[in-house]
């Protein structure tokens, strides 16, 4: 059944993949396009020649980012299915479908959304080079509090619902978790290398394109996902939902 | 394949399909596979580089800026 669940994680790895560079190419793009402009806008006041191109912008918007955005799909559907194989039947009374969304917004929830609002997203232009190791540390430990944070937020619902009820463990666990991850953002260092003069609407747009694809990115893997591990784990269920005149 | 899910009056309570020990060579397997794709969308020749050059990390470009990694 491990083997059964990857493949179809794959399936659905590569269509959120599809979906988010859909996404990517309208939302984003244009985003990338006007902060570039100002870089070389810069470049052009500073005398600067520019750096020289080593692979295309046109293949960089296209066949780049197609790839980029497809194998992070396969990347992050495998071992979404992974969890799922070991979550399915051991998170209560969910089916195939509810398991399939609920961890994938959780992965949206920890993965993307939480972190960003320490270490948003950024175009081209914005960040030093010199900082990019200690940035990057800095965003993979933000990630890593928020998915630990959200685990222990669960096993602490899980011990509280029966004591408290569902909705109340339900409140406590939450503002325990909104609680951890407020002291790390406030202990994290704050990184702000924005240029002087960048335009904030670009900024501002880039980053909500960025999380519309990871958003776009996890909503067609959980529902896509949810959808395909139904037909082999409920197939009743699977054949009721495809027949409803017949139900 | 049959039906795992459990009738239970109206309810149906899905019981667990995988094992743990079933399990854990996929999660490894897995695991390092997903950080080896990650590693190279997300972050070569940008913290680490394996491969010589910026040719992977050109090529990946936007879709690095767009999926929120740090880069430059």
């Amino acid at each position: 059944m491990a083997r059964t669940l990857l493949v179809r994680g794959l399936i659905a790895g590569v269509l959120a993949g599809v979906l988010a560079f859909v996404f990517a190419k309208i939302f984003g793009e244009p985003q990338i396009d006007k902060a570039i402009a100002f870089e070389e806008m810069l470049a052009a006041a500073a005398g600067d020649p520019g750096e020289p191109e080593v692979v295309s912008r046109g293949v960089q918007s296209t066949l780049g980012l197609f790839t980029g955005t497809v194998v992070m799909g396969i990347a992050l559907g495998s071992i979404y299915a992974i969890v799922f194989a070991w979550a399915y039947g051991r998170i209560g009374a969910l089916g195939a479908r509810a398991t399939a969304a609920l961890l994938a917004l959780a992965a949206f929830l920890a993965i993307t959304l939480v972190p960003s609002t320490k270490y948003p997203a950024n175009p081209p232009t914005v960040g030093n080079p010199d900082t990019i190791d200690r940035r990057t540390l800095l965003f993979f430990a933000m990630i890593a509090i928020s998915v630990l944070a959200l685990l222990a937020a669960w096993r602490l619902w899980q011990q509280l619902a029966p004591r408290l009820g569902a909705w109340n463990g339900a409140i406590v666990a939450a503002i325990v978790f909104v609680a951890v991850i407020a002291v790390a953002e406030l202990i994290l260092p704050t990184v702000q290398e924005t240029p002087r003069g960048f335009p904030a609407d670009v900024l501002w747009h880039f980053r909500v394109a960025s999380i519309g694809i990871n958003a776009t990115l996890w909503a067609a893997l959980g529902l896509g996902f949810g959808a395909l591990a139904e037909r082999v784990l409920e197939p009743s269920a699977a054949r009721r939902a495809a027949a409803p005149a017949r139900a | 394949m049959s039906d795992t899910a459990v009738e239970r009056g109206s309810a149906r309570i899905p019981t667990p399909v995988v094992s743990p020990r079933e399990l854990l060579p996929w999660a490894i397997a897995v695991s390092v596979l997903m950080l080896v794709l990650v590693y190279f969308v997300g972050s070569e020749e940008g913290a680490l580089s394996l491969i010589s050059g910026t040719s992977v990390h050109e090529f990946v470009h936007d879709a690095r800026h767009l999926l929120g990694f740090p880069c430059h």
